[in-house]
């Protein structure tokens, strides 16, 4: 056990770890002292210092931290809804919907972001059922524009064309505030959606699995003691499932902080940039611009975003929690 | 007592690991060399396809069968990445494709054997293209073949829109008119890759360039390129010019090929895409249009790259003299279309394809790519600008160029 954890594990990290402090081509070996010893300074470039590598990387990172915030929430909802829609006692081939449901997740991801490239093309099929509502589609992959900027465009707020110029001005960390505050570009909303529709089967999977563990007599007891559906379904479903819904959400953060594969297939990082993930800066770092100590550093940033991230989100889970118990307690002691 | 005893078996086993690894990574140096009779190599490609790979595999069994050696070759599905690796594990193959875009970076790390001064006949390949393969003052390898920039033109659709052969664009300005006329609802009348290597030639015609000659300096910002850039951008904000994204497709000759373009920017691998592809449309080939500087067009290239770790540098050099005679090379044209790389060759080349003339004839003034070690991240994000020309600035975009270029020729990165 010690032997295979070290092998595959320990080691590798150490040896990556090596390689973040190091100024390496991948042309010799690390570790015989030919590449140049560099401490921190691929660090630092990632973070304190002004350049191509920390744009690049905080683009990177604004980027993925939109996409976070937009799937792990709709994926979670998404694969919780449908796990209740057929684990529900009325509904029949219950079997049937639970296998199409499950499906895009047993497909390629790589086929499915292929499939997709077709679908949101400018005159593909998205495009042809937006046009027979009425709606001129944007053309999905070319369009860099910032959700949030496009959004305010439509009510007239603000011209996504034409940054504001107060925003545009002032940054943070090599990103002008109008940069960080555009949320997900046209592009990007592709691959979310590519992401909660090939995620969500499998986070059903497990929900149903808890969802089936729930007692039914519970449930009955609640709708004896007059509760609605929606009732139930909040105080005493949905506290049952809590630790299970810690899962889903703990695998579903981890999971898109590592977004790489329907970037690779889709759009390498086009346009402008804003499908740029840390996982693909990295993967370009290393092996287009054979610059492995960055590559490196990037993927233990990486790391310690998704810990700090997941640290978060249990202790929000967590104390959510707490002070529910201890009020029913204190009130159990006093009445 | 557990803990330790597994503290102690995971340093061990830490220890016999690095003793693996580094006899594995082996040293910088070039390796001991095979003196036996018979030697095997082995030779990596980045193919552009079957025609490419059997054409190689060919000519490299004939040069087995003659030497009595064996020859393995393999086409990489990802040769950047492929390499990288078997560069990094100490064990790469004894030949193989070396891009331009990567050419700087093995050749600072020390993989390369500069083997280019040996061969006899090294002045048979242009100078320009012997700069690109060329490393502290070395000629490192042998370009394997090359191409160059042209504008291809729809001839069906050039002649329903009233246009003659004395039509073809000379000047920017004829580029402008003819585009504009030939743009319908359907049709994009240029449509051009966003990418510097294809919209490149627009600076060079405009009398710039991304660094100067000797590519000690980064020229980006200069006066010529902005002119460049603005042209392009009029262009673009004209409608008349588009990138291949903006007509659903994936580059310049799949947008020619599926007549959502009458007039593209291509290099000769377009030949081969026309014929396979979309052999029905009619299509002329003619130079880039001069812009205020003259004629400009790019040139691309790839050489043999011979392994520093190679125990076979003589075979190596044998096989690849091989790969580049005249004859060869002429076989190599005709398989899958491609330019030779020696001039002696280029001369029956064009007497054989008068179709590709145009291209052949670009190589006496082409621009060959930047080959400063690290350059590629910063022309990758200038490609990506480029992507968003229509609505951005191109004296912003030229200086973003210069102050990354700047900075990798600083840092020496």
């Amino acid at each position: 056990m010690v032997i295979i954890l070290g092998l595959f594990l320990v080691l590798p990290i150490g040896m990556a770890l090596w390689v973040s402090l190091l100024h390496w081509d991948g042309q010799s070996n690390p570790f015989s002292g030919a590449a140049d010893f560099v401490g921190l300074h691929n660090y630092a470039d990632l973070s304190t210092s002004a350049g191509q590598d920390r744009q690049l990387f905080m683009t990177s990172v604004r980027n993925n931290l939109y996409y976070v915030l937009l799937v792990v929430p709709l994926q979670t909802a998404l694969s919780l809804g449908l796990a209740i829609a057929v684990n529900s006692r009325r509904i029949k081939g219950k079997g049937f919907f639970r296998t199409v449901f499950y499906f895009p997740s047993v497909t390629s991801s790589i086929a499915i972001s292929t499939v997709f490239l077709f679908l949101f093309q400018g005159s593909g099929a998205v495009n042809a059922l937006l046009k027979w509502v009425g709606i001129t589609g944007p053309k999905w992959f070319t369009d860099a524009h910032g959700l949030v900027w496009s959004l305010l465009g439509l009510l007239g707020v603000v011209d996504p064309d034409k940054p504001v110029a107060a925003l545009a001005a002032h940054g943070f960390l090599g990103l002008s505030w109008w940069d960080w505050l555009s949320g997900p570009s046209i592009a990007m909303c592709t691959i979310i959606v590519l992401a909660v529709w090939t995620t969500s089967g499998t986070y059903m999977l497990i929900f149903l699995a808890a969802l089936q563990d729930v007692p039914v007599e519970l449930e009955e007891a609640a709708l004896l003691d007059g509760a609605n559906r929606w009732q139930s379904f909040r105080n005493v479903t949905l506290p049952a499932l809590r630790p299970v819904l810690f899962l889903v959400i703990t695998l579903g953060l981890i999971g898109t902080w590592q977004v790489f594969d329907a970037v690779y297939v889709m759009s390498q990082g086009a346009p402008a940039n804003t499908t740029l993930t840390p996982a693909y800066l990295s993967y370009t770092a290393g092996f287009q611009d054979a610059d492995y100590g960055r590559a490196a550093a990037i993927a233990f940033i990486l790391l310690a975003i998704i810990l700090a991230m997941t640290i978060v989100q249990r202790v929000l889970l967590r104390d959510r929690d707490e002070p529910t118990t201890r009020t029913r307690f204190l009130r159990r002691r006093t009445s | 007592m557990t803990v330790r005893r597994a503290a102690t078996a995971s340093a061990m086993c830490g220890a016999f690991l690095l003793a693996g690894c580094s006899s594995n990574f082996g040293s910088n140096s070039s390796a001991q060399q095979d003196t036996k009779g018979k030697q095997s190599l082995t030779v990596m490609i980045g193919s552009s396809g079957d025609a490419e790979t059997n054409a190689v595999k060919a000519a490299a069994s004939a040069w087995a069968k003659q030497t009595g050696n064996t020859v393995t070759v393999v086409p990489a599905q990802n040769l950047d990445q492929q390499l990288g690796q078997a560069l990094a594990g100490g064990k790469p193959p004894d030949i193989f494709y070396v891009g331009s875009s990567v050419f700087a970076n093995y050749a600072k790390g020390n993989s390369l054997y500069a083997y280019g001064d040996q061969l006899s006949y090294k002045n048979d390949f242009s100078a320009s293209l012997r700069n690109s393969f060329s490393y502290g003052n070395k000629f490192v390898c042998a370009p394997k073949d090359s191409s160059t920039l042209a504008l291809a033109i729809n001839t069906t659709m050039w002649k329903k829109a009233g246009l003659t052969e004395a039509d073809y664009p000379k000047t920017w300005n004829d580029l402008e008119k003819v585009a504009r006329k030939l743009t319908t609802k359907n049709v994009s009348g240029l449509v051009v890759d966003s990418s510097y290597n294809e919209l490149g030639g627009f600076l060079k015609q405009s009398g710039g360039w991304i660094t100067n000659t000797d590519q000690t300096k980064v020229t980006a910002d200069s006066a010529a390129n902005v002119n460049a850039l603005t042209y392009v951008k009029k262009l673009l904000t004209e409608g008349a010019l588009k990138f291949p994204k903006q007509v659903d497709a994936g580059w310049g000759g799949e947008a020619l090929g599926t007549q959502k373009a009458a007039m593209t920017i291509e290099g000769n691998w377009l030949t081969g895409a026309m014929s396979t592809d979309y052999p029905s449309v009619g299509y002329k080939v003619v130079p880039l249009p001069k812009g205020p500087a003259g004629q400009g067009t790019l040139s691309f290239s790839t050489c043999w790259g011979i392994a520093n770790k190679s125990a076979h540098h003589a075979a190596d050099v044998s096989l690849v003299k091989a790969f580049t005679t005249a004859q060869q090379q002429l076989a190599f044209a005709d398989a899958f279309g491609v330019l030779p790389s020696r001039d002696s060759a280029l001369t029956t080349y064009k007497q054989k394809h008068p179709q590709d003339k145009v291209f052949a004839d670009g190589t006496a003034y082409a621009q060959g790519p930047v080959t400063i070690p690290g350059f590629t991240k910063a022309l990758t994000q200038f490609d990506s600008d480029l992507a968003g020309l229509a609505t951005a600035d191109p004296k912003k975009i030229l200086s973003d160029l210069q102050t990354n270029g700047e900075q990798i020729l600083k840092g020496g990165s």
